[in-house]
């Protein structure tokens, strides 16, 4: 019995591994912040049920009915008017942009029409790349067009009131008619498989020579620094492209993902998030002593990429605090731009819009890196 | 001393009043070093006593904090890439690509100096290391003793004018540390200037200057026979029976200072010559004992030095 267990060798083996465990402090940090961030950010910021979506709002008659609508609108807690578009082609653009959800539009003659029974449309317009972040809200639109006007159709206008109601709510899902999630899920995956990859890759890529003491060797010739980062990076952004074009084949052949958008523009694009993580990872192989904290800071990164960027929750769901750390990211604006490119043809004035967080990102980052940088090649 | 490596273009290395501080740690403390066209440069010390930093220095991956010298007549501070160009460095531990090829080693080393006849060097390389037949192997898969002359063989590709070499053979068996040291002698002859870092005594020997480092400071340089001379101890030896008891009786008396077992013979060091004699003649009385006056060997002188010093540190910053 002794001979093949033994408790004290058994606790040696144990006390031997806190021991290592408590010399790693990053290790230890993870032990300790995985569920501490786990818990916040499925606690408390993520809500699949999002509210207050912003809506711009298109009228062309002024009238106490759209009056009583808009005010039921904003009493929803689904909708939070922005504002009033000039025209209908600016609240396209606002679509687009993503600057808001909805567009309400009251078409003219719009209370004329309801007076006289003829039932008319109220069109909604909805940004449904996400079909999760719209569907609640539709829903609801759908019980405001019973109750809106309770107050209002009163008197001989109260057989209104009956059913179907005075007027018909028409929504326009746009970009994702069919509320096909794969269709916002494919593209973001992009993203997602991107930050994973070409993040810990390089990370590791340089780690891993450092810890071997290969990197030594290398500096000892007279390759210089920059040569050996950029020739380091240069492999990994191939990879990069790569990724992308399998996963835009496989989304055309097995789901059928719309690309309205400019392919080349897409690649642009591509380009610049691999730069901003190629960038990260660098910086987390300058501070990373071996190959695991290289992985952990990459894991560190990665989880909030997933949840907070708007990939797997709807990004508006999320409470303020939690936005402004979504906003931060790479995927974040990253997934705004392919979803935008592909599910809603954006062109270059909607891209940029979301590609200079992306090099401000990159540039701080960078100026990071070269700050540990210097003390490391010393 | 010399200003000016013009005024002496067979000064390889020259270098006066280094300094590099880790953090609060002073590693190495003022150190120069004159070295010779030729020669071969036994750099000895303790772990953690500075070897490898120094070294790191000399060949430009480090910068140090204060000093000046040259290198192959280039500025250490300011020709760093000029020094790399032209000096071989062997790191501590073998610091090649494990997951490439013996050739794609060697070819990737002859691509970062930017040789024009790689090909042709590589072959001859190969050939000479009689690795043409396993160029194809990865060189994770080598021995340790392969494993070295593949890293001496790619230091040697460029042909540098000066080699530094940190601890090249830790770890390798006796037939191939000799080959390894015929092949030192021969590159020296040929005008190759070679700075090695050792622990084997053996190896100090064989070397035509050493110098000794300990805690950061150079305490001792010259030839072997200058080093020893330079602390003038005075050795016994003594034959006979029961020597772990009279080991213990020696250790006791305040004139001895070291008392090593070497084989069937106890070596007895002291500083002081007289006073060692005059504390040993008890003993050499004693029968079925021999004593004889020896040379003091490089150890002992070693070993006195860090004494001299305070204890020695078990290991010092490795960066």
């Amino acid at each position: 019995m002794r001979s093949w267990f033994s408790w004290s060798r058994w606790l040696g083996i144990v006390a031997k591994e806190f021991i290592q465990l408590s010399r790693d402090r990053l290790t230890f940090g993870m032990i300790i912040g995985i569920p501490v961030i786990q818990l916040t950010l499925f606690g408390y910021a993520i809500n699949s049920d999002p509210k207050h979506l912003p809506t711009a709002l298109v009228i062309a008659e002024h009238s106490e009915f759209s009056r009583s609508i808009l005010a039921s609108l904003a009493n929803s807690d689904y909708f939070t008017l922005v504002g009033e578009a000039p025209d209908e082609r600016a609240a396209a653009r606002m679509l687009a942009t993503g600057a808001v959800q909805f567009v309400v539009t009251i078409p003219p003659d719009f209370s004329r029409r309801l007076i006289r029974g003829e039932r008319p449309a109220l069109l909604v317009e909805a940004d449904a790349t996400d079909p999760s972040a719209t569907g609640n809200a539709i829903a609801a639109l759908n019980q405001l067009a019973q109750s809106a006007l309770a107050h209002d159709l009163t008197g001989p206008l109260a057989p209104l009131a009956a059913q179907p109601g005075a007027f018909e709510v028409r929504i326009h899902p746009l970009y994702n008619p069919e509320a096909v999630t794969q269709y916002n899920i494919v593209p973001g995956l992009m993203g997602v498989i991107l930050t994973m990859t070409m993040v810990m890759m390089t990370g590791l890529a340089i780690t891993r020579e450092r810890e071997r003491g290969t990197m030594e060797n290398l500096l000892a010739t007279p390759a210089t620094a920059l040569e050996v980062m950029t020739g380091k990076i240069v492999p990994y952004v191939l990879i990069g492209l790569t990724q992308v074009t399998i996963i835009l084949i496989l989304a055309r052949l097995l789901f059928g993902v719309p690309m309205v958008g400019s392919l080349a523009l897409l690649y642009g694009a591509v380009l610049l998030f691999i730069a901003a993580n190629l960038t990260l990872g660098l910086t987390f192989s300058s501070l990373a002593r071996n190959q695991l904290q290289a992985m952990q800071m990459t894991f560190f990164f990665f989880l909030p990429s997933m949840l907070l960027s708007g990939f797997m929750f709807p990004f508006r769901g999320m409470p303020g605090w939690a936005q402004a750390i979504g906003e931060v990211l790479p995927l974040t604006h990253f997934l705004r731009i392919v979803r935008g490119i592909l599910l809603k043809g954006n062109g270059m004035a909607e891209v940029m819009h979301e590609a200079w967080p992306l090099l401000l990102f990159m540039l701080v980052v960078m100026l990071l890196g070269l700050r540990t940088f210097r003390s490391t090649l010393d | 001393m010399t200003t000016t490596v013009g005024a002496d273009a067979n000064v390889v290395i020259d270098v006066r009043g280094l300094n590099k501080f880790f953090g609060r740690n002073h590693v190495v403390n003022d150190l120069s070093l004159t070295v010779r066209r030729g020669e071969i440069f036994g750099f000895l010390g303790p772990n953690g006593s500075g070897k490898t930093t120094s070294i790191r220095m000399l060949c430009g991956l480090l910068t140090p904090d204060s000093g000046e010298g040259s290198c192959l007549g280039f500025n250490i501070l300011r020709e760093a890439a000029e020094i790399k160009r032209s000096v071989g460095y062997m790191t501590q531990r073998f610091s090649f690509w494990e997951d490439l090829t013996i050739r794609e080693n060697l070819n990737f080393i002859a691509r970062m100096y930017g040789m024009k006849n790689a090909r042709a060097s590589v072959d001859e390389t190969l050939d000479n290391l009689g690795l043409t037949s396993r160029a194809k192997q990865l060189a994770g898969a080598l021995s340790g003793g392969w494993k070295q002359r593949l890293a001496l063989a790619a230091c040697l590709l460029h042909d540098p004018q000066l080699l530094l070499l940190d601890e090249p053979t830790a770890g390798v068996d006796p037939k191939a540390r000799r080959d390894f040291w015929e092949e030192l002698h021969a590159l020296a002859a040929r005008g190759v200037t070679v700075l090695v870092s050792t622990h084997y005594m053996d190896e100090a020997e064989r070397c035509h200057k050493l110098g000794y480092i300990l805690n950061g400071r150079l305490l001792a340089q010259g030839t072997a026979g200058d080093v020893i001379a330079s602390q003038a101890l005075t050795t016994w030896s003594v034959t006979g029976t029961q020597l772990p008891a009279l080991a213990q009786r020696l250790r006791s008396l305040a004139a001895v200072e070291q008392v090593a077992a070497f084989g069937t013979a106890l070596h007895v060091t002291g500083s002081d010559r007289a006073r060692l004699r005059t504390e040993l003649a008890p003993l050499m009385a004693e029968p079925g004992l021999t004593w004889t006056e020896v040379e003091p060997g490089l150890e002992d002188v070693f070993i006195h030095l860090m004494r001299d010093a305070g204890e020695a540190p078990l290991g010092g910053p490795r960066p």
